[in-house]
């Protein structure tokens, strides 16, 4: 063998060493692997029901819930402005025309009992001193919330673009100023609500990745134990779009590379074999 | 008085000696021909950094210097609206990043052929003054996009100069521009990246390609050889026995052969695996209330981080600060120090040079170490980890006059 092919072997191999040490092993030792996401959150009990009286549910829904939520598509405009909303329970309720787009019925069905429980929250909200905005209503039970979803089911949109996906389940809180969005709560109640300002998104997707944000926006705990953001709830397709909004916003130009960087990588190929072909024949000469 | 021409060559020629520059500079500059591909590191470096030269340029038409503006220009700006902005980000972070990787692969030819001495100690110091200057260059350079990492790193290098004795606490705010790392700070860090480092770089550059004339290139087997008569071998046209060949066309064919296939590599980084050279961490704004859970330089500096963070209890009345600190020291000047701890005079590649083999297999296992565990925590085992790696670090280093000496013994013998 040649000494180039030695030296050449000698110097991907140490490279190699290095690079697995500082690039997937350390990341594996700073940042722990965690389960994958659960989109049946299994750890929520008791929410299934058969029920899917529509007419019920919406009357159930004028009763209890109108007093917070709008419901845009069915022309229920909500009751306070998103200002005064916020200044009054710290965050502004959502709208919930595509609720069920958002969540899945078991998860809603947990959330209306007992929304501390559900959005994993319960080390920030005791109950006591504070209270989460949204009392539990495990009072009206599983048929009856069930009904309510059966309501809002008949008002889900056929298509829900990923910045509608995106608005309804993080816009409450979360800028993204890379795409002009700016959080519904300001900033003030938000950071009182919170503890802290919940971050722009805008280059979420390059600090965190894919994989972190399914993990983390599927359950924060696990990567972040004690945040305040709670555990939305989201549907997979959801939280899919969710993702692929973010994405959009902070890499847009994810095509443009991929395209470009066959081309560049293609180019260089060809001018290897042009050079090497050169190289060969001068270096035959004076050999 | 000048002759008439009718070409532009022979006008430029009796004005400038074209054609005589040409000939000092290219076709009868002699470079050995018993060289292999890592020959070509030194044209490979040439070309990243004017990679780099051009690629900063470009971003400098759009980034804003100053606190409130910087992340935006550069992760807004210049990732999303400027065309083709993020390819000349890309291109600048990940050149920056592989310029380290080949300067160590260059470092490390000279040191297994032994190209630092008996004549080449000026090529090796002015070498390793540029690799120096690179640092502060790559250092204030990370500093610009002011994200997370950015800052944090600032904080946490210009911090270090506190632990210098009497002047430490005032030199750390002269460096800063302000009690913390502020909007001062990010200026005048910008000024060195643009400016000043960038000709000083050029200006050592030149030194260096000087400072090969006069001892001319090593070979691969340590020859001395008489450049002078292989040269007129040459030009006789004895071209095959001659053991020199001309830098132009014969030499730099075997480099861009060597750069074009090395593009391929770099345009797949460039594309596709790019987050190696831009910190994830660094792609959220910089918070002056919000540390990182982990803060650690780039890869090319983590092997000396590690060195100071090896040392992490006090030794008598020295804080471990400060012993870090001394340490840390002692890993910037060790390389610098080489033509002069190696007390073998023959010039001869290390697997010819029995003990000097072993040192420098160690040596390369040791910065291996040294380089992973500086990027992890330094708790539990990793900190003892990083402890025996750094001591090994310091005990090669010391050891290099000895065991050279040995073998330019064991030489005699034979």
């Amino acid at each position: 063998m040649s000494t180039d092919w030695k030296a050449l072997i000698a110097v991907v191999v140490v490279v190699a060493a290095i690079y697995i040490g500082v690039e997937p092993y350390a990341h594996s030792q700073m940042h722990p692997a965690v389960p994958p996401a659960d989109f049946e959150f299994k750890d929520l009990k008791d929410n299934k029901s058969p029920s899917e009286n529509a007419k019920n549910g919406k009357e159930l829904f004028a009763n209890n819930c109108y007093a917070c939520h709008g419901v845009a598509s069915d022309s229920l405009p909500p009751i306070m402005d998103d200002e005064t909303a916020a200044s009054a329970y710290g965050v502004v309720p959502p709208d919930l025309s595509d609720a069920t787009f958002l969540y899945s019925k078991e998860f809603f069905i947990s959330f209306v009992k007992n929304p501390t429980e559900a959005s994993k929250l319960a080390h920030k909200f005791d109950g006591k001193e504070k209270v989460f905005p949204m009392p539990n209503y495990d009072w009206l039970g599983n048929d009856a919330i069930a009904d309510i979803y059966a309501y809002l089911k008949t008002l889900e949109p056929k298509e829900v673009s990923n910045r509608q996906a995106f608005v309804s389940a993080c816009a409450r809180c979360h800028d993204v100023r890379y795409s002009s969005i700016t959080s519904l709560t300001p900033d003030k109640d938000i950071e009182e609500y919170m503890g802290t300002v919940p971050p722009d998104l805008s280059t979420m997707i390059l600090s965190r990745g894919g994989k972190y944000l399914a993990e983390f926006i599927n359950d924060p705990q696990k990567h972040l134990d004690g945040t305040a953001m709670p555990r939305v709830g989201l549907s997979e397709k959801a939280q899919e779009k969710v993702i692929a909004f973010i994405e959009k916003a902070g890499d847009p130009k994810k095509e443009e590379r991929e395209t470009l960087g066959i081309r560049f990588i293609a180019f260089a190929l060809i001018l290897s074999v042009v050079a090497w072909v050169w190289k060969l024949k001068i270096w035959r000469e004076v050999h | 008085m000048v002759k008439e021409t009718d070409n532009l060559i022979d006008w430029l020629d009796e004005r400038l000696a074209v054609k005589k520059l040409v000939k000092v500079l290219m076709t009868e500059y002699w470079v050995p021909k018993n060289v292999n591909f890592l020959w070509a590191m030194g044209a490979l470096l040439v070309t990243l950094f004017s990679v780099l030269f051009i690629s900063g340029i470009v971003l400098l038409m759009y980034y804003k210097p100053d606190v409130n503006l910087a992340f935006d220009s550069v992760n807004y700006t210049i990732m999303h609206e400027v065309a083709y902005g993020w390819l000349f980000r890309n291109v600048h972070a990940v050149s920056a990043s592989v310029i380290f990787l080949i300067m160590y692969i260059h470092m490390f030819v000279g040191i297994y052929y032994g190209s630092y001495k008996s004549g080449r100690e000026m090529i090796w110091i002015s070498g390793m003054l540029l690799f120096f200057i690179f640092s502060a260059e790559a250092f204030s350079g990370y500093m610009l996009p002011w994200g997370q990492m950015s800052y944090w790193a600032a904080q946490v290098i210009t911090n270090l100069f506190g632990g210098i004795p009497i002047i430490g606490d005032s030199l750390v705010v002269w460096i800063r521009g302000n009690f913390f790392v502020a909007d001062a700070t990010l200026t005048r860090f910008f000024m060195l990246h643009v400016v000043l480092l960038p000709v000083v770089i050029m200006g050592i550059i030149v030194l260096h390609f000087y400072s090969l004339r006069v001892p001319h290139v090593n070979n691969q087997d340590g020859e001395e050889v008489d450049f002078d008569k292989e040269a007129e071998k040459y030009m006789a046209g004895k071209v095959k026995e001659a053991k020199v060949v001309p830098f132009w066309p014969v030499f730099l064919s075997k480099d861009f052969a060597v750069i074009s296939t090395f593009l391929v590599f770099f345009f797949y980084l460039v594309f596709f695996h790019y987050s190696f050279a831009l910190d994830p961490i660094n792609f959220d704004p910089a918070d002056n209330m919000k540390t990182p859970p982990h803060i650690y330089p780039e890869w090319y500096f983590l092997w000396s981080y590690e060195v100071m963070r090896g040392f992490f209890f006090d030794i008598g009345p020295i804080s471990a600060f400060d012993v870090g600190l001394i340490a840390f020291g002692f890993a910037n000047v060790a390389f610098l120090l080489i033509p002069f701890l190696d007390k073998d005079k023959s010039i001869r590649p290390a697997h010819k040079r029995p003990l000097f083999k072993i040192w420098y297999i160690l040596l390369i296992v040791d910065l291996v170490i040294l380089t992973t565990y500086g990027k992890l925590p330094p708790t539990g085992t990793n900190a003892y980890i990083g402890f025996v790696a750094a001591s090994v670090f310091i005990l090669l280093f010391v050891m290099l006059p000895t065991i050279t000496r040995r073998d330019a013994k064991t030489k005699g013998e034979e």
